[in-house]
């Protein structure tokens, strides 16, 4: 690391190790968090079906982890954002070399390879799982962030971006939510996370919803009003009954984590994002950002 | 919750008739993994020859698309996936002869008439505990379509595979019933 007025370097392929690293450990370790909440979850729930499957899910998380396999078969895409100081360089190209992070760490894990090459026109399998999907965020610091995210088809396809008139509001928000999960969470493997965004733009949108599928179980929101909001739409969407696997039960949910954000005055941009009962995710700092942030 | 009634594969259709919504199962026997490009491929087989390939008739479909071998077992993980995107095809593979399937999620109305038409039967399993599923995996070999990958036709024998009847072959269907706040079994 330089001295103070130097640029300081984030090496590339320090970046890429750590999504090497995460994508091991995500697709056979459970995230604590999430492990917790269904334990909590188990104890509160008193239909046998849901007690059962919250059960399985608990012990899945122990097989995976005593015998190195993957929690689920569907091992993703994999979802890579580097958050980086505006005082760091960043020399070489971290992107290429964090596909070929991706493409050794499904093969030495013996994970599933789930990317097709083009959406439409070729949907033969890359079988290397990448392209590894990216984004690259400067921050004021010189800090760095790697977060992955091994991100299931089941989960995603249950997601959804709408945009409403912004007289719709908080309520509006709330109904979309709602909806999504009456119609989708049965596809999403519950008990889910649940990821919403609300503002920015269409594009922008998804992204944070999906972002908010980061934060742990049980930290604070950004504000009390966001955790407020949080909390009742949780209830509301456990009193679904949708439970655990959609067979049944009061926890549809372990939580619901909202992120909010400016946007044009005749646009509310709400993005839903389904995160499953074995969402897998790192978050790595791999350079403090101390007080600059 | 009564104590999980054990099913031999492949499915007796008398034993099939038998089960209701909402009951715990245990599948032991073979089934053959096909996903969705599976389903497309074996749908475009059968309109051209009027019949199913590879020996399906009476066999049960698992919608999955499993993890390589690993731990000394044939395949590290494998789980259901969303059964809904295998409807378009799942009705004539039914009417062709396929007793049962296994997956996870709701299916269309069609389905649930299908599953009633040809008394086949569609089981839930479990989404996100495919490192448990797998121990309930003891054979492995690949039958067809190598080329798909993890969506390759694969034969697999389960021992004791956890399910739960979803749709029985009367056409109750125990998802909706949930949506419902209907209790089955």
């Amino acid at each position: 690391m330089g001295e103070t007025g130097e640029s300081r370097a984030l090496s590339a392929e320090l970046v890429a190790q750590t999504v090497y690293d995460a994508v091991v450990r995500c697709a056979v370790g459970l995230r604590e968090d999430v492990r917790a909440a269904i334990e909590r979850a188990a104890e509160g729930e008193h239909a046998p079906r849901a007690r059962a499957v919250l059960g399985q899910m608990i012990e899945n998380a122990q097989v995976a982890r005593e015998d190195g396999v993957p929690l689920c078969q569907d091992t993703g895409t994999v979802w890579v954002r580097l958050e980086a100081g505006w005082e760091l360089s960043v020399p070489g190209n971290a992107l290429s070399l964090v596909d070929d992070a991706v493409a050794r760490a499904y093969a030495d894990a013996r994970l599933r390879m789930s990317v097709v090459r083009d959406a439409v026109f070729d949907r033969s399998n890359t079988a290397d799982n990448t392209p590894a999907f990216c984004d690259v965020a400067l921050r004021p610091g010189c800090g760095a962030t790697v977060h992955v995210m091994l991100k299931g088809g089941g989960s995603d396809n249950a997601s959804r971006v709408v945009m409403l008139p912004p007289g719709e509001g908080a309520a509006g928000v709330r109904r979309v939510v709602l909806e999504c999960v009456r119609e989708k969470a049965a596809n999403a493997c519950p008990p889910l996370v649940i990821g919403v965004g609300a503002g920015s733009t269409f594009d922008k949108v998804g992204g944070l919803a999906k972002r908010a599928l980061l934060r742990p179980i049980g930290s604070p929101a950004a504000t009390p009003e966001t955790a407020a909001f949080e909390q009742k739409l949780l209830r509301a969407v456990n009193a679904t009954g949708i439970g655990p696997a959609a067979l049944g039960g009061q926890t549809t949910a372990l939580a619901v984590h909202l992120e909010t954000a400016p946007c044009h005055i005749a646009a509310l941009p709400v993005a839903v994002n389904m995160g499953c009962c074995a969402m897998r995710s790192a978050s790595i700092e791999l350079i403090p950002w101390g007080d600059e942030q | 919750m009564t104590k999980p009634i054990d099913v031999p594969l492949p499915a007796d259709r008398a034993l099939l008739a038998t089960l209701q919504a909402g009951q715990e199962v245990r599948l032991t026997g073979p089934v053959y993994t096909m996903r969705d490009a599976g389903h497309a491929r074996a749908l475009a087989a059968l309109r051209e020859s009027g019949r199913l390939p590879y020996d399906l008739a009476g066999q049960t479909l698992f919608y999955a698309g499993p993890t390589p071998s690993a731990a000394g077992r044939p395949l590290g993980s494998v789980g259901p996936t969303t059964a809904s995107r295998m409807d378009f095809a799942a009705p004539a593979l039914m009417d062709a002869g396929v007793a049962a399937c296994i997956g996870k999620g709701k299916r269309s109305a069609e389905v649930v008439e299908a599953c009633v038409r040809n008394k086949a039967v569609y089981f839930a399993a479990v989404g996100g505990i495919a490192a448990l599923l797998a121990k309930h995996v003891s054979a492995s070999e690949t039958v067809a379509w190598e080329d798909l990958g993890t969506e390759a036709l694969r034969r697999l024998q389960l021992e004791g595979f956890p399910c739960f009847v979803a749709v029985d072959a009367c056409g109750t269907d125990l998802y909706r019933a949930v949506e419902q706040g209907i209790p089955l079994s």
